[in-house]
């Protein structure tokens, strides 16, 4: 008896799944209609606010450049396989361009090419592909200017101290990290094996593990009095570790992002200062990129700053910086 | 050996016959029948605890051998003595005359002693020919036996019909997962792949302690069917009624030996019990005597 | 309606259509063949071969996967390490290649042979000690992640000679490009489903699931059998690790992180039962198609893959409730 109600209840679960499906439909896009242009955007995560805030700013876009967008993102930090797959799966869809945040700079080189040899425009957004000329364009902060620029801040702000420097990093090899970490130290105008340096570690830019890798610095060199972020996640969570010290007065914390939360720590002095980016216009500018490709078949190319500002409520002379007024009206998240 | 014999080219297992069951040693006395399997002064002990007293066995050719005890008495450490589960400190073990060390449950198997384990043995998921044949499959002749190691189902499933068969065991198609079959049938085929396999002994642990009226007396009738085939049977039991109705002879098991070997025929059931808890003790000349007239006495057989 | 059956009908095949339904794998087969129709009138290019060869592509490295996961959990096992090991293996092989002083093809070979020891250790663990596979291949996950991570160094490996990528190349079939990889998947899937169904160590893998006492009281060498099992999907997860570089082209640290849990929701949609001892490997590749044919056609619809997640976990509570409840009709 239950052996014969088997396949039914399966083909009633299927159904269900598959109405699941049609009401995902509705909210992610739209059902499918021959003339319109389709965009994708793979993300390198969907849970992550900063993708979140690129994924609203492609639609955005593409509601006023009246184009079909389709999302996608991998399942962590890292994973390229799904984004890989995503990729195939709208070239089979027929999308004019895909903008895409690698996950893996080098391993999503060769699915990238896949898709250009068929014709469609890729962007990459974020983050660049390695090399960076495998996608057709980057629409990207500036990330060594971003890192330049709270490096310059906390430089300025820590006049007539000697500088002990804990940096907490995002993971060995990411060009992202890496191009922020050569930044802030550029900035400060040291070199990366400078003494001062006492402490590096990697968060993977998640707060528990910022709080962890702090608490290990703190054990390490006590005397620690300024501490760069990769981002502002990792820099509440080295704030949590240092506070737990009672030494939140004597300890700079500068990050990268502009995310909200983080500005609100800025404004609440919690991190001195950030160097804001803004994902939705990346996307925004990508998905139009597309459009335009789609209507004159002309494909952007190279490099698009889409700018950085450092918002501090304490600014420094000699640094260009926005207040966290501005910084909350422009962040994402 | 009785019925259809299993063929079992492709068994690594039952390949190897051993030429002591084969030929049995004549005994010293033709007129005694040598036991199949037996064993004089067992002893196994844990730590300090004698689980097996310089215990004796016999078990006589074409008989069903009621083994019964108290909870305790030895009854399963001696089973798993003579089938190969552990090996003895000392005593010897005889199978058809012949003095015989299992190394394993696996060598008592190839020496033809099968063994229907109270906890039923069988794989639930998978269907009656299968288990008939669990780690003795027939494979196809020539390559695709050889190298793509090819089941023969038919030629399985073909035997296990007739096996059942032999037993008059009724469960429909030979190709329904064991999990289908109700608790009775699934016993009936534990017990059927024992007989089909037994070339000297069948032991069964507890086959009825699970079962309701019904099914225990179709397997009380198996076991007869199994013991007419001409393979002797030996039956641990807690059911007095069922060993009553059954066993030709009753070994009575009690502190780690081997208290009386009785016949059903010749006692009751309240007699045999007091037996089994030491209240009377038996005779040489068969008749018993008041061991613990206390006890004797509550168990009803003081005077008899 | 079986007890009183008599013994006529012993032997006898039942209907081909009856067999059909009561296969494990049925239920999940009307799933996949629903899904598809629905695909086919929701999008225009859901129903191409191209399409079709393009799921396939996409499985097969999880797929392979959960081979040798189908293998473990129908011995009532489970492998958390899947994944890791492969990533390991596909990066040995890659960088072997790549940098070391191996030639491409022994690379290969070794990387496969490595994935095999993994299992291999992961079942003497298991059987021999023994400890909960949940526990061991949760260690092993855990060892093979941070050997992944140490021996590349973080570097994502490239520029691959050609042997490891040769499996990632198409060739046409009619006017289908058919990826080389997805054949080799698809042989190793017709492979254990022949040694599986029809040969004696398929059926002791299935009595070992039931339960691995009474399969050792039926003559079964059961710890043999089981550090078998572990090592052979082991390899079998080496040879994903190959499918796994020549998919992607490179030798990537990061790869399989979630495979583990996506080979075991493979599994389970394909109707093999976590407690063991009952599926089929065919099962588990129609459950891999589900999860394929889902992912492509709700992209091809332009769903968010938020909604994929949502479908694939929906799918698998229902199988597993399916199967609860069909264990629960037969006892």
């Amino acid at each position: 008896m239950s052996r014969r109600a088997r396949p039914v209840l399966v083909i009633g679960a299927a159904g269900l799944a598959l109405s699941l499906a049609a009401c995902g439909s509705g909210s992610g896009g739209g059902s499918p209609s021959g003339g319109k242009v389709k965009v994708g955007l793979i993300t390198k995560t969907d849970t992550n606010p900063y993708f979140v805030k690129m994924k609203q700013g492609a639609e955005q876009a593409a509601k006023s450049e009246n184009v079909e967008l389709t999302t996608a993102a991998g399942k962590f930090d890292g994973d390229n396989a799904s984004q890989v797959t995503a990729l195939e799966n709208m070239v089979a869809a027929g999308v004019k361009g895909v903008l895409i945040t690698p996950n893996d700079s080098k391993a999503i080189v060769p699915a990238i090419a896949k898709a250009r040899a068929k014709g469609v425009l890729v962007i990459a957004l974020d983050t660049p592909p390695e090399p960076q000329d495998a996608a057709d364009a980057l629409f990207a902060t500036d990330n060594v200017k971003a890192g330049e620029l709270i490096g310059a801040y906390a430089k300025a702000a820590m006049a007539g101290k000697t500088p002990k420097i804990a940096t907490l990093d995002l993971a060995p090899g990411v060009s992202v990290g890496v191009q922020r970490h050569e930044g802030f130290v550029k900035g400060f105008g040291v070199s990366a094996s400078d003494p001062s340096i006492v402490c590096s570690q990697d968060t993977g830019g998640d707060q528990a593990k910022g709080q962890t890798a702090m608490e290990n610095c703190l054990q390490k060199a006590p005397d620690i009095n300024l501490v760069y972020a990769i981002n502002e996640p990792a820099a509440l969570g080295a704030y949590t570790a240092i506070k737990a010290k009672g030494r939140e007065k004597d300890v700079m914390i500068v990050a990268i992002d502009g995310g909200c939360t983080g500005v609100q720590a800025v404004k609440d002095g919690r991190i001195a200062a950030t160097s804001q980016q803004y994902p939705l216009k990346m996307a925004a500018d990508g998905v139009k990129a597309v459009a335009a490709f789609a209507k004159d078949g002309k494909k952007t190319s190279g490099y698009t700053d889409t700018g950085v500002t450092l918002i501090t409520d304490e600014a420094q002379p000699g640094t260009q910086a926005e207040d966290t007024g501005f910084g909350l009206q422009n962040c994402w998240g | 050996m009785t019925g259809p014999a299993p063929h079992d080219a492709a068994s690594h297992d039952a390949a190897s016959h051993d030429p002591a069951s084969a030929a049995p040693v004549s005994p010293a006395s033709p007129a005694a029948p040598e036991p199949v399997l037996s064993a004089r002064g067992l002893v196994k002990r844990y730590g300090h605890v004698t689980a097996i007293d310089h215990a004796d066995f016999d078990l006589m050719p074409g008989e069903v051998l009621a083994v019964i005890g108290d909870n305790g008495a030895g009854k399963t450490s001696l089973i798993k003595a003579l089938t190969g589960a552990f090996v003895p400190d000392a005593g010897e073990v005889r199978l058809h005359g012949r003095p015989i060390r299992f190394a394993g449950p696996q060598d008592a198997r190839a020496h033809g002693i099968e063994t229907v384990y109270q906890d039923l043995a069988v794989a639930a998921s998978m269907d009656i020919a299968s288990n008939m044949f669990l780690g003795r499959e027939i494979r196809r002749a020539g390559v695709l036996g050889s190298v793509f190691r090819l089941l023969d189902k038919k030629a399985m499933r073909r035997q296990a019909a007739d096996h059942m068969a032999a037993l008059k065991v009724g469960v429909g198609s030979i190709t329904q997962p064991v999990e289908t079959l109700s608790g009775g049938q699934r016993q009936a085929v534990a017990v059927a792949r024992a007989a089909a396999w037994a070339r000297s002994v069948v032991v069964m642990d507890e086959p009825t302690a699970a079962l309701g009226v019904k099914e225990s007396g179709q397997v009380l009738d198996l076991i007869r069917r199994v013991r007419d085939k001409g393979i002797p049977v030996i039956l641990i039991s807690h059911n007095m009624p069922h060993v009553f109705e059954i066993a030709d002879r009753v070994h009575v098991h009690r502190l780690g030996r081997r208290e009386a070997v009785i016949k059903p025929s010749d006692y009751s059931m309240a007699e045999v019990v007091a037996i089994m808890t030491g209240a009377l003790g038996v005779r040489p000349d068969g008749g018993t005597v008041v061991a613990d007239s206390d006890a004797a006495s509550a168990a009803g057989v003081l005077g008899s | 309606m079986t007890a009183s059956t008599s013994l006529t009908a012993v032997g006898k095949e039942p209907a081909v259509l009856r067999r059909f339904l009561t296969a494990p794998a049925a239920g999940p087969f009307a799933a996949l063949v629903l899904a598809s129709v629905f695909f086919s009138l929701a999008t225009d290019q859901f129903l191409s071969g191209g399409n079709f060869s393009l799921i396939l592509q996409q499985v097969m490295v999880v797929g392979t996967l959960a081979i040798g996961q189908t293998l473990i959990i129908l011995t009532a096992g489970i492998d958390l390490s899947c994944g890791a090991v492969m990533a390991f293996g596909g990066i040995l092989i890659a960088k072997l290649a790549v940098q070391g002083p191996l030639p491409p093809l022994l690379a290969i070979g070794l990387g496969i042979l490595v994935c095999g020891v993994f299992g291999l250790v992961n079942g003497l663990l298991v059987r021999t000690v023994p400890l909960p596979p949940f526990i061991v291949t949760l260690g092993m996950l855990n060892v093979a992640f941070a050997l992944t991570h140490i021996y590349s160094d973080e570097q994502t490996v490239t520029g691959l000679p050609e042997p490891l990528t040769a499996l990632g190349r198409t060739f046409p079939l009619g006017r289908t490009d058919v990826t080389y990889g997805s054949l080799v998947t698809i042989a190793l899937f017709l492979g254990f489903a022949y040694a599986l169904s029809s040969t004696a160590w398929g059926r002791h893998v299935y009595a070992l699931g039931n339960s691995a006492e009474s399969a050792r009281l039926s003559g079964i060498r059961v710890s043999r059998l089981t550090v078998g099992v572990y090592a052979v999907a082991g390899l079998v997860y080496g040879v994903a690790a190959l499918l796994l570089v020549s998919r992607t082209g490179v030798g990537d640290p990061q790869a399989g992180q979630t495979d583990n849990l996506d080979s075991i929701t493979a599994v389970v949609l394909g109707g093999t039962s976590l407690f063991g001892g009952r599926g089929t490997v065919l099962g588990t590749f129609v459950g891999v198609l589900i999860v394929g044919v889902f992912r492509n056609g709700l992209q091809l619809m332009g769903v968010s893959s938020v909604y994929q997640t949502l479908v694939t976990g929906v799918l698998v509570i229902l199988a597993v409730t399916v199967d609860q409840l069909s264990r629960k009709g037969t006892r």
